[in-house]
């Protein structure tokens, strides 16, 4: 415990704002179980886009309790435009500091805030750099984006710094190769010896490019083979970023009559536990939003 | 925080009164080299000597069969030495993917450096597999290095039929004793082992003093050289102190490891039952019916188990985790994962070591107040189901 400031003990044996909040109308929520910590934030925003409550619920250690915490006491009272405005490096020096290894969880918290105002406004309920960066670190769900986000805002200049306050590169330890070389970049473009280009757009996830409108509540009506293959597919969309949020992903691999045949990747491949429950979830969204009879098979069953 | 209640005797264990007394006049008085000529420095041998036979007749070997160290991960890395020194065209090592780090890491690094290595899988329950440890002996092995008891969980393995095993195929077997050392009864004239590691501290001696039993007649290449301690096989002057510490330490095991035994694992089951009756939704990691008496370890489903720790720690209670985050690593235990502990319970699970100084009044304490810790901590997760 005795890492951590006085601030952060107190937080976590203390904290204020916590359980769920009944009249949220945002929330946002980032992490997974598989990874090791999640936060769920809840945030009441009025018309005129002041936030008027706020509270958390946070799976993790003492840091990421109290880094939760402290959030929801920073933004009550705030317009959501400057709440849009605090970092990271601005939660953790609320906490008088956390150990460096811990840096990730004011990420998670600066994450889970701008995703409720993104899902408040309408937007996707991600932040802006998970939804429109490429995947790096599967492990972790880490895009591109929030490594380069992290390296500005902290100036940080080692893999491991990395790691440290994203947790990308921290388990597999396969994404290392590829951090280093957008550190490198990011190095070089502070530096100005590249332009300070934002990253190619074109290198964005294809299913963040092509949101899809899906309604919720699957038709009893009949479909015809080629609308039910146009709705799985769309459905597929929306479950691939709640799995890559658990660090895992499926891969569409065929479609026979009410028999829909995926590949189960990423970081859940092994878990035999995770890989029974991802099956129940996908059928279960695919039934929801295409066909309450869909059956859903894995490849090579 | 007016008492600590010590439920982390698998990291390291108080040093028991007596062998602190033993160790005393090492400091004060008798402080010579007992390499010297002289009278003062060479009468300290004998106390060495004496230390080996108590160390020896711990696990009923021969004094001449025990190789002085300083540390268990010292002897780890000594008994993989020289098994490949002593048979440079086999390339080939076996062990498990639940070894403690000093195998572990030691394993990798001759993996870096042009040998195979085999780590066998665990089941759910961390168990070994006969016949996937039968299959991966081959004529290329040069070592096979199985613990005799895991630090996390407490299992212990089959060491003597694995020994056995490995016997009738000519290949050297050492054993990670360190977490069994005074808690198992091992008998070396039985258990056909080659070698075998302990380490001072989990059995109430100080750290930085560790022990390698040699089986006599083995050939033996020495890991640190210079001198001609312990008749050349580890170099260095001896510890004199630690391992008059180690030797008493092994005494009071031999002469009490019966009566603690029973004492300490109705201690432990008073606890895991105590936890898991009053816990909804927890779970025993382990093999509970081959397990060392004083270890459980418990896992609460969706919790996280540093915030598990420090909640302990305001009720004076050391306990210790697999989770991530206490490993200043962010993957849980090589362990949890290596037995496939499903997500929702590996980040939440605790160790619970006891040794002989624990008392029924800190279980029952213990019992008293976790419950309401993991209740206020799962009040606070966002995961319910
Ligand atoms: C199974 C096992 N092997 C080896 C060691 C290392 O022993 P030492 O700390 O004496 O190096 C430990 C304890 O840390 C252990 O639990
Ligand atoms: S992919 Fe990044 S750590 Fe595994």
């Amino acid at each position: 415990m005795w890492n951590y400031s006085q601030k952060v003990q107190d937080f976590f044996l203390k904290p204020h704002n916590a359980g769920p909040l009944e009249d949220a109308n945002a929330i946002g929520e980032v992490g997974s179980l598989a990874c090791g910590d999640a936060l769920k934030l809840y945030l009441k925003i009025d018309d005129k886009g002041v936030i008027q409550k706020a509270s958390f619920e946070t799976f993790g250690c003492a840091s990421a309790i109290a880094s939760s915490s402290i959030l929801t006491d920073m933004v009550i009272g705030m317009h959501v435009d400057d709440a849009l405005k605090i970092t990271n490096a601005d939660i953790a020096n609320a906490l008088d500091g956390l150990p460096r290894e811990k840096m990730h969880c004011s990420v998670m918290g600066q994450e889970a805030l701008e995703a409720a105002i993104r899902q408040w406004r309408g937007e996707p309920a991600l932040p802006k750099t998970q939804e429109e960066g490429k995947l790096v670190c599967k492990c972790f769900n880490v895009t591109d984006l929030t490594i380069i986000k992290a390296i500005r805002e902290n100036h940080l200049t080692t893999v491991d710094d990395i790691t440290a306050f994203t947790k990308a590169g921290g388990a597999c330890g396969s994404c290392r190769d590829e951090i280093a070389e957008i550190l490198e970049t990011e190095l070089k473009r502070m530096n100005g010896e590249l332009p300070d280009a934002a990253p190619a757009k074109s290198e964005a996830r294809p299913e963040a490019a092509a949101k899809p409108q899906v309604t919720f509540g699957a038709t009893p009506s009949m479909l015809t083979n080629l609308e039910r293959m146009q709705k799985v597919m769309t459905a597929m969309q929306l479950i691939r970023p709640q799995l890559q949020a658990d660090g895992g992903d499926v891969r569409l691999v065929d479609i026979n009559g009410k028999t829909v045949t995926v590949e189960l990747t990423g970081h859940c491949v092994g878990c035999p536990a995770s890989k029974a429950t991802l099956h129940q979830v996908i059928e279960q969204i695919l039934r929801m939003q295409v066909e309450p009879d869909i059956v859903v098979k894995e490849a090579g069953d | 925080m007016s008492r600590t209640i010590y439920f982390d005797n698998n990291a390291t264990t108080q040093v028991a009164p007596e062998v602190t007394e033993a160790m005393l006049p090492f400091f004060t008085t008798y402080w010579g080299n007992p390499s010297s000529m002289h009278t003062f420095g060479g009468q300290v041998a004998k106390y060495v000597d004496k230390a080996r036979e108590q160390v020896a007749a711990l696990f009923n070997a021969k004094p001449s069969e025990i190789i002085f160290t300083s540390c268990g991960t010292e002897s780890d890395n000594t008994a993989i030495w020289t098994a490949l020194q002593t048979n440079p065209t086999k390339k080939h090592i076996v062990t498990t993917s639940v070894e403690h780090s000093a195998i572990l890491q030691t394993a990798a690094f001759w993996e870096r450096n042009g040998y195979r290595v085999t780590r066998l899988g665990v089941d759910e329950k961390g168990r070994l597999d006969m016949d996937e440890y039968a299959a991966a002996l081959t004529p290329d092995t040069a070592i096979v290095s199985i613990m005799y008891a895991n630090n996390e969980v407490g299992n212990i393995y089959p060491i003597p039929q694995m020994a056995e095993m490995a016997k009738e195929r000519g290949i050297l077997f050492h054993t990670d004793a360190v977490q069994a050392a005074g808690k198992v009864d091992i008998d070396l004239a039985k258990v056909p082992v080659d070698m075998l590691s302990i380490s001072g501290h989990k059995l109430h001696a100080p750290k930085g003093v560790g022990m390698l039993f040699v089986r006599k007649g083995l050939i033996f290449r020495p890991f640190i050289r210079g001198g001609h301690q312990e008749a050349g096989r580890r170099a260095g002057t001896e510890n004199v102190p630690y391992i008059v510490g180690l030797g008493t330490a092994c005494d009071l095991a031999r002469a009490h490891m019966e009566e603690e035994n029973v004492r300490v694992a109705a201690l432990r089951d008073r606890l895991e039952e105590g936890i898991t009756a009053n816990v909804p939704d927890c779970l025993v990691n382990g093999d509970r019916e081959h397990r060392l008496p004083g270890t459980t370890n418990i896992a609460f489903r969706n919790i996280e188990g540093e915030a598990v720790l420090l909640m302990l720690d305001r009720l004076g209670i050391c306990a210790s985790s697999g989770s991530a985050c206490t490993s200043g690593s962010l993957e849980p235990s090589h362990v949890l994962s290596a037995m496939k502990v499903p997500f929702k319970y590996a980040h939440s699970s605790t160790r619970f070591s006891l040794c002989r100084y624990n008392t029924q009044e800190e279980v029952d304490f213990a019992i008293e107040n976790i419950p309401a810790v993991i209740k206020t901590l799962r009040e606070l997760s966002p995961f319910k189901d």
